[in-house]
């Protein structure tokens, strides 16, 4: 066998059926990708909710991840956002020519690990090779499919006054994580990614109350961008508390290094949540028992008062505006 | 956090903050020097916590803002010219020159490469012997000894394809432009934490002594800034202007003695063209001559047109203390941090910038 990804093995002559066939299939293994039928067929009925994503990340592997995880993830996330529990994926190959098997085998592996902890399948994909250069190494799209509950309608556009704004945990884990991997940066006490499926959060939230306004998982851009945008879309204004916002240590040590404000810096398994006042509290303390929820925490609420901005209480109790990230802080974060 | 915790302390904040209020009777008018304070003023709320009695200005110590468009395209030429690597923090990169700027540069496919320290810089000139390699020289004393210890590495090592682009500017003699100038009239500064690490305190001695101005060293902490406001206050009560150091742990008054010997071995003072307060004498540092052939302004032939200035921009008058960002027609309308006019909004030390992002595009 080749130790290397060749051309050839997205012609979709012979090296291209052994490597589905050897490799994708018995790694990914269920049945609807074992037919490789153009097209997976199955049955659903309900509201469906349906993303795509394309990932990017470099390095490939990093610590707390990798891209097969932040594929699977990162979909599986979108869909959850909507409060859908996701069901089947889709997944597309872009692999550069010379990338070690072993490499490609590792993410599939990842790959499979990542779709069994979330509880959804792979049913149908693709693999192109293009040459030297003309990819880096690995990207990889997923698409995903879901179920939305009956009588949920999560939407950016919901946040009314008086809403409690929650966070699921601690901000910037997964931007550093890469950051530091790529630019050989080391911390006394590692950053892992974050990088996790949170539909069971959601899950466990909508358990409490189907009354949730609005729902984001705070990647590019960081916590920031996505209180801004929910601001604007919902035309209210937000204010939070510096203080109750969870930051690890070792992530404020490494952005104060870099410069970076972790406000601004990417996220991969936490999400944002604005619900109505009331049910805020047991909504917390139902997401602290799961395990990807342990430090949720209300940071803040929503307001009438200066629509479309996001301000911060500073520790010392002055105002200041949380304005959307301007430019890239780090590219090909994910 | 170690060593950042202790600095955010908001209860001593506040105690901090009464005492100010409480000593802070005749109305004053303080200048911060450096951008990195203007941003954690702003980024704190600080100015909100503080007394009617005082007033802040924002200085001109923001590297990137105050390298004028000349400079600016002299480094986008030499991007362009074959077989060249631009090494340069990342900041340089949005900031418009005349013509263009060195993002734009670098998507015409120039070699444009963000480093996070000279010794990186180096580290590419040894991996592309073929190719020139020029590490854009821009900052105060605080990024200067840095600068002047990779040419030492590069002359020991004999790497002879590494230039440096010196733009370097120098503290005190700009301080002296700008007093001399009688444009701003001011009771106290803020001096650079950073940058005073490096020469410490003594050179300015000279502001107290000769225009009884107060002068407190201060870190980039809230509690650094705080307490050195309380000191300057202090002096400006009391009538006895004078140096002190908010920033102990930072500063000595002597400075650091082996970095100003390595600046001064590589360095000598020349005269800067500064954005806004045009050419200074002593006010920057060109590499000596038996350094000169690390000199990319003397190794390359640059030739440039004659640099303008963006029309109704005024960085020029922001980073003299004239003016505050809202006082510009452009800021936030046609000038925000993604379409740049001048280079205040887009550095992360810029005033604009500091007054966009955390004080909104009205400045308020």
């Amino acid at each position: 066998m080749e130790d290397k990804i060749l051309l050839a093995h997205g012609s979709g002559g012979k090296l291209s059926h052994d490597l589905v066939e050897g490799d994708f299939v018995p790694i990914l293994h269920n049945p609807l990708l074992a037919k490789l039928d153009d097209a997976a067929v199955f049955e659903l009925s309900g509201r469906l909710a349906f993303t795509t994503d394309s990932y990017v990340v470099n390095p490939i592997f990093f610590p707390g991840g990798d891209i097969g995880r932040l594929a699977v993830f990162g979909t599986v996330n979108d869909l959850a956002m909507s409060g859908a529990r996701p069901l089947y994926l889709s997944i597309a190959l872009v692999i550069e020519e010379g990338l070690p098997r072993v490499e490609l085998d590792r993410v599939m592996k990842s790959v499979a690990e990542a779709t069994e902890e979330a509880g959804v399948k792979i049913v149908t994909g693709d693999t192109k090779v293009v040459n030297r250069g003309g990819a880096d190494k690995l990207f990889i799209n997923t698409a995903g499919i879901g179920l939305v509950p009956p009588g949920v309608d999560i939407s950016g556009s919901r946040a009314r006054p008086g809403d409690r704004i929650i966070l699921s945990g601690s901000i910037g884990d997964h931007g550093i994580a890469v950051i530091s991997q790529r630019e050989g940066l080391q911390f006394n006490v590692p950053v892992e990614s974050d990088c996790a499926p949170l539909h069971n959060v959601v899950a466990d939230m909508l358990e409490v109350s189907g009354d949730i306004r609005c729902l984001r998982d705070p990647t590019r851009g960081g916590l920031a961008s996505t209180l801004n945008e929910l601001a604007q879309q919902s035309k209210v204004g937000i204010r939070i508390d510096e203080e109750r916002i969870p930051v690890q240590d070792a992530v404020r040590a490494a952005c104060e290094l870099l410069g970076f404000d972790p406000l601004y810096v990417a996220n991969e398994g936490k999400l944002v949540a604005v619900v109505p006042a009331e049910n805020a509290e047991s909504m917390v303390a139902k997401m602290r028992d799961n395990r990807y929820g342990t430090r949720s925490a209300i940071i803040g609420e929503v307001v009438s008062s200066h629509p479309g901005r996001v301000v911060m209480t500073t520790s010392l109790g002055a105002s200041r505006i949380i304005d959307m990230l301007t430019g890239e802080l780090l590219p090909r974060i994910c | 956090m170690r060593f950042v915790d202790e600095y955010r302390d908001a209860d001593i904040g506040k105690r901090l903050i009464n005492r100010i209020h409480h000593r802070s009777k005749r109305p004053i008018r303080l200048m911060e020097f450096c951008g990195g304070h203007t941003v954690a003023i702003m980024k704190h709320g600080i100015r909100q916590l503080l007394p009617p009695t005082i007033e802040m200005l924002s200085g001109p110590g923001c590297p990137v803002c105050v390298t004028a468009n000349a400079d600016l395209d002299k480094a986008i030429t030499l991007a362009r010219l074959p077989e060249m690597i631009i090494t340069t923090f990342g900041d340089m990169l949005k900031v418009p020159g005349s013509y263009s700027s060195l993002q734009e540069a670098r998507a015409e496919g120039n070699d444009i490469r963000v480093v996070y320290s000279t010794q990186d810089a180096l580290d590419i000139a040894r991996k592309n012997p073929s190719k020139s390699v020029v590490f854009l020289g821009i900052g105060f004393e605080t990024s200067a000894p840095t600068v002047a210890a990779s040419v030492l590495d590069a002359e020991k090592e004999g790497i002879d394809n590494y230039y440096v682009l010196c733009l370097h500017k120098l503290t005190p003699p700009v301080m002296k432009a700008l007093l001399d100038s009688g444009e701003v009239r001011l009771d106290g500064i803020i001096c650079p934490g950073h940058v005073s690490a490096i020469i410490g305190s003594h050179p300015y001695r000279f502001i107290p002594d000769d225009y009884g101005i107060a002068c407190v060293v201060s870190g980039f902490e809230p509690l650094d800034i705080l307490l050195c406001v309380d000191m300057l206050v202090g002096q400006v009560e009391k009538g006895e202007p004078t140096v002190e150091i908010a920033y102990r742990r930072g500063v000595k008054p002597e400075g650091n003695q082996q970095a100003l010997r390595v600046l001064d071995t590589v360095f000598k003072p020349c005269a800067a063209d500064w954005r806004g307060m045009g050419v200074v004498p002593r006010s920057g540092l060109a590499l000596r001559e038996r350094y000169s052939h690390f000199d990319a302004g003397l190794a390359f032939e640059i030739e440039t047109e004659p640099p303008l200035e963006p029309k109704g921009c005024l960085c020029g008058d922001i980073l003299r203390g004239v003016k505050t960002p809202p006082d510009c027609k452009l800021f936030g309308q046609a000038c925000t941090p993604v379409h740049p006019v001048g280079p205040c909004m887009v550095s992360s030390e810029g005033s604009c910038a500091a007054y966009y992002h955390y004080g909104g595009s009205d400045g308020g």
